[in-house]
């Protein structure tokens, strides 16, 4: 995590204190578009911890997203509010658990039957949900009521209003990050970045590594379950489209056009991955064009992952080498640095 | 954790018996049976080197001993059970390290990052998710002790894609052993090595050989002779001839089966 260093570090402060002041401005559309921003910046970032540090490309994120979303619908009652602070660790026990269970299945498999198996799990969870009424089918649910945050009597936060939500947000997104980045750097960490590696030279060291594999699994589905809460909080509204394989394939390209393996990649993608789909689906700016913003966004994507092999992310720690010139520019963690092959 | 005490139970057997055996080992792939009912010995302070042809079975035989491969039939005795068919985690853990004989070590880390990593495995800490990697001073000593027995103590910080083959075997060797291993099982150590690498590989074994048992897979057959207790010959699966380096040298079997090949024992 050394890597560009101190003026890493400098930009990271300045982007939090520029989203710590950005509801200032006052925009209802930008404050509730960074918002959703952020919390797939937390799925993202809960897939970076599969496909960055561990070596494992799930293409069924969105089964965890979702699960939440409709968990969350579930367990609240129709016209009251319920309280986050047991509905969110409902929903994550119950994404984790779900992740515990898959998990022993699909990490029996590697490679490119990994990244199938993960997404036929997501893709039967979507056809549950689509074709049973337990999640009102086709038509999804609503949740009339966000959940309240209250201690004691006092309500900390109001949920219904735009600022409070979006701090809360920022908030969970920033306690995310820190808390990734502090076990990322342990012992259990520097296991799972050894598997992504060289599985079998850590089997060999007497690593069990299906055991960290579904450990780190597990975790990554109850963070994807984290942000699937936010966001059906965000939307009051949950539908199968949100486990669909477009919703895995967006949070993976967030990941790889941010800079998988470094965390705050994943959250620099949602951010550019989210923006450039407002920029080029803008009427007003791209006229006719606007409706095939798909295209746009195809190229833009194409032009990242050819020229920056290592994402936004790596456009960032150029510039930070550069800033930092006379320190030593070898990474000391060796996650992201050094020849590979 | 039963395998820390097997490992001291083993640690503890008397010596002068065979602290790993095999019985009858045997592999196959399809109908071709690589390692045919091998029975071997390994003592702890002894060198057991293992020689033959390219398509001897040798590197079959280390697999089959570090879990890489389960064997079709036969046992392997070590610390009271057997331990055929055990994952390779299991085995490591239970004090039975191996090299690789294609270099298989972590390119993007450093040297002390690629020990630390293989001292961790078995260290009690390894699943405590809030504390620094760098933080635990009983692994990161067993991390030094490894680098400077491997002679790499002044390549500390080095990536290891940019050390040279040389090094890089010898931080195949350390990280073998930063888990603390007894048994070592060394698969072509001196693989392209040149002649000044392959001279400090050779003390290296040597002075490995008071602690622990070896088992050496090689083809340079001076390094064999300098530093082997024991010899066995493979030849298709089998042992052709096992016993003191020098009766073997002279075994008109194993005269045979190097005559005309390219191998010569007296190379």
């Amino acid at each position: 995590m050394r890597a560009g260093g101190r003026f890493l570090n400098l930009a990271l402060l300045l982007a939090l204190a520029g989203l710590i002041a950005f509801p200032l401005a006052g925009s209802t559309f930008y404050t509730q578009l960074f918002t959703k921003i952020m919390i797939m910046a937390i799925f993202a970032m809960s897939l970076d911890l599969l496909v960055g540090y561990t070596g494992l490309i799930s293409f069924g994120h969105a089964a965890f997203y979702g699960l939440a979303g409709y968990a969350l619908a579930l367990m609240v009652p129709k016209y009251e509010a319920a309280s986050l602070w047991w509905t969110l660790p409902a929903t994550m026990t119950v994404c984790a658990a779900f992740a515990l269970v898959t998990g022993a299945l699909v990490l029996r498999t590697r490679g490119i039957f990994f990244i199938m198996v993960t997404l036929a799990f997501a893709q039967m969870l979507f056809f549950v949900f689509h074709d049973t009424k337990i999640g009102g089918g086709s038509d999804g649910i609503y949740i009339y009521n966000k959940p309240h945050l209250r201690l004691g009597e006092t309500a900390l936060l109001d949920l219904e209003k735009l600022e409070h939500f979006y701090y809360l947000v920022l908030a969970l997104m920033v306690l995310v990050f820190l808390l990734l980045r502090r076990l990322l750097g342990s012992t259990f960490g520097r296991a799972l970045v050894g598997i992504k590696e060289n599985e079998h030279r850590m089997r060999a060291l007497g690593f069990p590594a299906f055991r960290y594999k579904l450990a780190a699994y597990v975790l990554s589905g109850a963070l994807g379950g984290l942000s699937g809460y936010l966001a059906a909080v965000q939307f009051g509204f949950v539908n199968p489209e949100i486990i669909s394989w477009h919703q895995s394939g967006a949070v993976l390209m967030m990941v790889i056009l941010g800079g998988m393996g470094t965390l705050y990649g994943p959250v620099i993608g949602a951010f550019a991955f989210v923006l450039m789909q407002e920029l080029f689906s803008n009427q007003a700016w791209f006229g006719a064009y606007a409706k095939h913003w798909q295209l746009a966004m195809g190229l833009a994507i194409i032009l990242v992952a050819v020229y920056l092999p290592r994402g936004l992310a790596g456009l960032l720690q150029k510039t930070g080498h550069k800033a930092d010139a006379g320190e030593p520019a070898a990474d000391a963690d060796g996650t992201q640095e050094g020849a590979h092959g | 954790m039963a395998e820390r005490d097997s490992a001291a139970a083993v640690a503890a057997a008397p010596g002068g018996g065979a602290i790993l055996s095999t019985v009858g080992l045997t592999r196959r792939f399809g109908g071709l049976l690589a390692v045919n009912d091998v029975s071997i010995d390994l003592r702890v302070g002894e060198v057991h080197a293992v020689i033959g042809p390219n398509g001897a079975g040798k590197t079959t035989l280390t697999n089959l001993l570090s879990g890489d491969l389960a064997p079709s039939a036969g046992e392997i005795r070590y610390g009271g059970g057997n331990l055929a068919g055990l994952p390779s985690h299991r085995i490591s853990r239970m004090g039975i390290g191996r090299s690789y004989q294609k270099t298989n070590i972590f390119l993007p880390f450093t040297v002390f990052e690629n020990c630390r990593l293989a001292a961790q495995s078995r260290a009690p800490h390894a699943w405590r998710v809030f504390h620094r990697a760098g933080s635990f001073a009983d692994i990161n000593r067993q991390a030094e002790e490894a680098m400077a027995a491997a002679g790499l103590a002044g390549r500390r910080e080095r990536v290891a894609a940019t050390l040279s083959h040389g090094e890089q075997r010898q931080l195949e060797i350390a990280m073998c052993l930063a888990t603390r291993p007894r048994v070592l099982l060394l698969d072509e150590p001196l693989a392209g090595m040149g002649p000044h690498e392959s001279a400090s590989m050779v003390e290296l074994i040597k002075k490995l050989t008071a602690g622990h048992a070896i088992m050496l897979i090689e083809h340079d057959m001076d390094a064999v002779f300098a530093v082997a207790q024991r010899l066995t010959v493979m030849v298709n699966g089998e042992v052709i001839e096992s016993g003191a380096p020098e009766d073997v040298r002279n075994s008109p079997a194993v005269q045979l089966a190097y005559l005309g090949g390219e191998d010569s024992l007296h190379g």
